[in-house]
């Protein structure tokens, strides 16, 4: 009985906040997100070099063959940094790989994804989320056709993993024949999401396994994930928010000395720490309780969408007229954790999730 | 991480298992303010086995074993899946016998701490004032010094048990003078003391859950007295910290949102089962992350405290979030229950004893009491995060 980071993870955890510091601080940051793509080679090159891309494939095929809740630290730190990398659409291509992919699949793709030289998009957003302007993507005679919209890690893919709409699970090379690609202009200009239109066409598809059991985990561990992202940011918000309360001075105190700001700081944190915990367990459970992992993946998202945005707009108001500023910049966390909330499903959608995993619901 | 269990703790849990299985006929009803013979025996039974004052040294009435945390955790799980009576959980035994265990005299916890165990000595504690709530260490109550005895005047407010206790342990000024955290004695006496008036006071909730205590020439001999003159808020202090611990407890929102997953599996509205409305589902699901956060969060606690490392922020937060937990989820269950939500006093179609109302008001007390919501933002925000202290203006 254990619930604690093990030393190896906290050093994983530290050491890739060590390099987004270096690599990615916050001026970076403000460059990218004003560009037309959000895509920076050498944060995604560093990434690679420490093995965050290899995080969930498994060692035979030259990953690190780690665990969900190593990938959720990862993904903390990412969002503590408002990094821009792909990390979601490749941890999650990596497990549709892992568990349909064909021998040959596997083996083509999977080091690829470890050593990060090739980056996937994710399109599960129909499934996930329920379909928006009657999206989907059917499959017939080895080709798709249809709308997949909200496709994960979009910019930097060489491939898309695509979900049809009975569950079955295709690769896609970004180059296809018959593809249409068009960006999506989120919020959050730190990561990429896309539109794909399909013409007939020819996909592989992941020929193994229950590609929809397979599809459950990839909506649950994206879920645990973008909670963990948004754990980052909120965490990093708040000692933001802290610090300068700290500094600030009005009617000739610190600010932080005001109980009313006080308050509000408290309360994030309070809000904050039993999140952390909830973030764990749920990271936790993907690998080792499996009769929980839907229902907690759930729980987590739709906690962590509220928390998140909770702590966003409470830590901006401890700022005042300058926290609004991209002088500042906090506004990369808050846009970050905006669009954590409405991926895989929004907190309404992952609590009802949440009752149908129980069975107080039909699905 | 590894949320399993190695096996010398499953044989434990089994063990606990099976005692429980075995002596299901002797466990006691649950009774009012003092323990009925039934239950004084169950505890003792309790005691003998190391399921109560598991810790406590067997020269003082306790079992004597070494402290082990997940073993407390598995008893106390154990107890609760069989549905049975754990040990008692009163003020003499939460928070008198830990402060004696660190700093009564050797004659106090041999002749105090015995009969408390087993639940013969009843206590009350004579702390807050109607002038000292948050700001306690300003109490008024004095104890003048005759030379062999302190004379006691003053009242004492949310004193719970008050009329059913043998004994109080109780902050008295004796040092006037003194700077105001500096001027208490923690003082310990017989609530049959000449001098001593308990009065009831009813709350919003129907009931007389606390009193209020005034002391007219009350004398209470010098030698009663728990550390020294002058150091009774750092002994008072040793006390709360055990106090704060039991006000919080995420298996208690735990069995709560059990109850109310049942209400909304059972009762219907308008012929639709209250789980198909997507309103109340949607609360219930939002309540139920909050649930397994802070289970989570106590998980934490406990590793924390397996490797005596700090808690840190996860232990400040217990006492607010879980307080305030265990309020939303009443009110959940008043909501989902509607107008029958408001039945109370007995009336026919109430639902579970009225409890959820009961509840929702004697809550609000909790999340008052022990350290108001507003103090405990002030100690997550200066201890846990290190903003700046609030200035002490009141000088005594």
């Amino acid at each position: 009985m254990d619930f604690a980071l093990s030393p190896d993870q906290i050093a994983m955890q530290d050491s890739l906040d060590r390099t987004l510091e270096r690599v990615a601080p916050l001026d970076r940051v403000r460059q990218i997100a004003a560009q037309d793509l959000p895509t920076a080679p050498e944060v995604r090159a560093a990434l690679a070099e420490l093995g965050a891309p290899a995080v969930l494939v498994p060692e035979a095929h030259g990953g690190l063959g780690l665990g969900v809740l190593d990938a959720a630290l990862l993904a903390e730190t990412l969002g503590r940094h408002t990094a821009c990398a792909p990390f979601l659409g490749p941890a999650l291509a990596a497990i549709a790989l892992d568990l349909c992919g064909s021998e040959g699949q596997k083996a083509v793709w999977l080091p690829l994804i470890a050593s990060g030289e090739a980056s996937f998009g994710v399109a599960i957003s129909e499934p996930a989320s329920g379909a928006r302007m009657a999206a989907g993507v059917r499959a017939e005679n080895g080709r798709l056709s249809g709308q997949a919209l909200f496709v994960l890690d979009f910019a930097d893919a060489a491939a898309f993993i695509v979900a049809d709409e009975t569950g079955g699970l295709h690769l896609v090379p970004a180059d296809a024949p018959g593809l249409t690609r068009t960006a999506l202009t989120t919020i959050d200009r730190t990561r990429s999401v896309g539109e794909l239109v399909f013409g007939e066409v020819l996909a592989e598809r992941l020929p193994e396994g229950d590609s929809r059991a397979a599809l459950a985990r990839m909506r649950d561990v994206g879920r645990v994930l973008l909670a963990a992202d948004t754990l980052g940011a909120a965490q990093r918000m708040l000692e933001r928010a802290v610090a300068y309360a700290a500094d600030r001075k009005q009617f000739g105190r610190v600010i932080g000395s005001f109980q009313a700001v006080k308050h509000l700081c408290a309360e994030m944190a309070a809000e904050l720490e039993p999140a952390r915990a909830l973030v764990w367990y749920a990271a936790y459970a993907q690998d080792a309780l499996p009769g929980e992992a839907t229902l907690t993946a759930a729980h987590a998202k739709a906690h962590l969408g509220d928390v998140g945005r909770f702590v966003a707009r409470t830590a901006t108001e401890v700022f005042g007229g300058i926290g609004i500023t991209d002088l500042l910049g906090l506004h990369y966390a808050f846009k970050r954790i905006g669009l954590d909330r409405q991926l895989l499903g929004a907190p309404e959608r992952a609590r009802r999730d949440a009752a149908v995993a129980q069975g107080f619901i039909p699905a | 991480m590894d949320l399993a269990y190695d096996a010398t703790y499953t044989v434990f849990r089994d063990e606990v298992r099976d005692f429980l299985r075995t002596h299901r006929d002797r466990m006691p009803k649950r009774s009012g303010h003092r323990p009925t013979d039934e239950q004084i025996a169950w505890q003792t039974l309790l005691i003998e086995h190391g399921y109560a004052a598991r810790t406590i040294p067997e020269a003082y009435g306790g079992h004597g074993a070494e402290p082990d945390i997940l073993k407390s955790r598995i008893i106390a799980e154990a107890f609760a899946e069989a549905g049975a009576p754990g040990g008692l959980a009163n003020q003499g035994i939460s928070m008198l016998v830990p402060t004696l265990l660190e700093l009564g005299t050797e004659a106090q916890k041999t002749t105090l701490i015995p009969p408390t165990l087993r639940g013969e000595l009843v206590w009350c504690q004579g702390y807050s004032e109607p002038g000292a709530g948050s700001d306690l260490a300003s109490l008024t109550t004095r104890g003048e010094d005759d030379g062999e005895n302190f004379i006691i005047n003053g009242q004492k407010i949310w004193t719970s048990t008050a009329h059913a206790a043998d004994m109080i342990f109780c902050l008295v000024r004796t040092e006037p003078d003194a700077p105001k955290h500096e001027g208490i004695s923690y003082l310990i006496f017989s609530m049959k003391t000449p001098g001593i008036e308990v009065r009831p006071l009813l709350t919003m909730t129907g009931a007389a859950e606390f009193n209020e205590v005034f002391f007219t020439d009350v004398k209470v001999p010098k030698t009663q007295i728990v550390g020294g003159r002058g150091q009774g808020w750092f002994v008072a202090n040793a006390t709360l910290k055990h106090e704060r611990g039991m006000l919080g407890d995420p298996n208690a929102a735990h069995a709560r949102l059990q109850a109310i997953i049942e209400i909304l599996k059972t009762e219907t509205l308008d012929g639709q089962r209250l789980m198909d409305h997507p309103l109340y589902l949607d609360r219930l699901m939002q309540l139920q992350a909050r649930v397994i956060s802070m289970q989570a969060n106590g998980l934490r606690l406990l590793t924390a405290a397996q490797r005596k490392e700090p808690v840190g922020m996860a232990g400040l937060i217990v006492k607010l979030q879980g307080c305030e937990l265990n309020h939303q989820l009443a009110a959940l269950a008043i909501d989902a229950l509607g107008e029958l939500g408001v039945l109370y006093h007995g009336s026919p179609h109430q639902r579970d004893g009225g409890v959820w109302q009961h509840r929702y008001m004697f809550d609000l007390g909790l999340i008052i009491g022990g350290g108001t919501a507003q103090i405990q933002k002030n100690i997550i925000a200066e201890r846990g995060l290190g903003m700046p202290r609030e200035p002490k203006l009141a000088k005594v």
